[in-house]
């Protein structure tokens, strides 16, 4: 069973083991330096559909048959799903999932959602209530952009601050027993708001959750961001990142040389036109389960605090006038089953 | 964490880039100077081939607005709007554009509440506010003309 240390952070006594991971991408993402990281990629973003919500579903039922092939399961085997993404009402995943008739839990975490479900379904896993478990989180750049912002053909400037929202989706496959690598440890974010109110700067939005349960963590385990291969945030992008480690600065903690960001990784951003980086909830789903947990498995990367950060707002919200809410789940993976920070 | 948000909002500032206002100037003023220059040309033109200047002029907008809404459709009015920004979005090409990308994108949710309904979702406000001007306009030029 779980127990906790310090405030926050909860640790997994049978930490699960990630069994699989697939990741699915589309035209940019291949353009990006990750491609080789996608296991499957579509350059046509409607992925043979009619819509774009229908492709977003059909991404997540790639995701998870592909991350079950690799684990060499069935769904029937699969004991529940957790899984997200950033349609109204998370259409994304009910409709893509809804044929593999694996009981579902639904989860709204905005671009946090693979943290948050992979927490979900771990903190499951070591309570004994489930054996086998799958998290699974996408976004569409063109559903996105319709929901929260204007048609693909309109003729607008994106500002230098803005992030590009990712075309892609990753599952992973957990069991309570299995290889390398482990989730050992999670720290569930509380909801920051420091008064952001550009939705065209969601990186400052939400560095301060960030900082705030990366804080949390090291204080409740007693380690400095230095101590772990990567501290790797979710999709800060350039502007969230350098704020992020500005205000850990502030607290004593330095980021710096052990902190990525999932945004700065899945696209060339100067070469692809990228403004301050990759964002939405399938670019740290597609680089954490396309690229960094499988090099934990391959023993190249150990210890990794994985940190997604989601913008809790909508456009109706933000037309209000509100500033915009924010939230960073953190997970802590390992290669070793015990040791390490906790 | 000890910050308020207004010291936060200072350092937010600080790491946020701004719009490259001088390139963005002058690319606005060149493409958008250039969209206006090409509607003289048609209005020349259509004066030349016999057409009296007003509907010359009805004409050079309408087919301004025709090769906008074709630019739209074929996914390149959105790349030279990146480049021009306000050069596209001012002239008459920017309504048109406004109207069309939003047609093409809510088709997929039927002709009557997708098409039909979403197509004024950017161009809605131009044509309300436009219109109420007009009406203000007309009246002071009914009690002062």
């Amino acid at each position: 069973m779980a127990h906790r240390i310090g405030k926050y952070t909860i640790v997994l006594d049978q930490p699960p083991s990630i069994l699989a991971t697939a990741a699915i991408g589309s035209k940019k993402e291949r353009e990006g330096p990750l491609e080789k990281s996608f296991d499957f990629i579509c350059d046509d973003p409607y992925f043979e559909q009619d819509s774009w919500e229908k492709a977003e579903s059909i991404m997540q039922t790639k995701a998870v048959n592909t991350a079950l092939g690799k684990a060499g399961l069935q769904p029937q085997e699969i004991d529940a799903i957790f899984a997200g993404d950033l349609l109204n009402q998370c259409v994304g995943s009910s409709y893509g999932l809804r044929e593999l008739g694996i009981p579902f839990m639904g989860v709204y975490g905005a671009c946090s959602t693979m943290a948050e479900s992979l927490l979900g379904a771990s903190v499951f896993l070591d309570s004994g209530a489930l054996n086998r478990a799958v998290a699974c989180t996408s976004s569409h750049f063109c559903a996105a952009e319709r929901q929260y912002r204007f048609p693909l053909e309109y003729g607008g400037q994106r500002t230098p601050t803005a992030q590009w929202t990712a075309t892609a989706a990753g599952a992973a496959v957990l069991g309570k027993d299995g290889p390398s690598p482990y989730v050992r440890a999670v720290t569930i974010g509380t909801i920051e708001d420091l008064g952001i109110t550009d939705a065209n700067n969601m990186g400052a939005a939400m560095a301060p959750a960030a900082a705030v349960t990366i804080q949390r963590f090291m204080e409740d385990t007693g380690k400095k961001p230095s101590d772990f291969d990567l501290v790797i945030t979710g999709d800060l992008g350039k502007v969230g990142s350098d704020l992020v480690r500005d205000l850990l600065l502030r607290e004593g903690i330095k980021l710096e040389n052990s902190h990525t960001d999932c945004g700065l990784m899945l696209y060339d951003l100067e070469k692809q036109d990228m403004h301050a980086g990759g964002s939405g909830c399938g670019c740290s789903a597609g680089v954490m389960c396309g690229h960094i947990l499988p090099l934990m498995r391959e023993d190249t990367l150990h210890e990794i605090v994985f940190v997604a950060t989601g913008a809790l707002m909508n456009p109706t919200v933000v037309q209000q006038g509100e500033s915009i809410a924010s939230i960073a789940h953190l997970v802590y993976l390992s290669t070793k089953k015990e040791g390490g920070a906790v | 964490m000890n910050m308020s948000p207004e010291e936060y909002d200072k350092l937010a500032k600080k790491a946020s880039p701004n719009s490259p206002f001088l390139k963005n100037l002058i690319s606005a003023f060149l493409i958008g100077g250039g969209i206006c220059a090409l509607g003289q040309g048609f209005l020349l033109w259509y004066q030349r081939l016999g057409i009296d200047r007003d509907t010359a002029s009805a004409w050079a907008s309408i087919t301004l607005v025709f090769l906008s809404i074709l630019l739209t459709g074929l996914d390149l009015y959105d790349s030279i709007a990146k480049v021009a920004g306000a050069g596209t979005l001012v002239p008459i090409t920017g309504f048109a554009n406004s109207m069309s990308s939003a047609a093409i994108e809510f088709k997929s949710e039927g002709w009557v509440l997708g098409l039909g309904a979403k197509m004024f979702i950017i161009a809605g406000p131009v044509i309300v506010y436009g219109v109420s001007a007009s009406v203000i306009y007309g009246i002071l030029y009914y009690i002062f003309g």
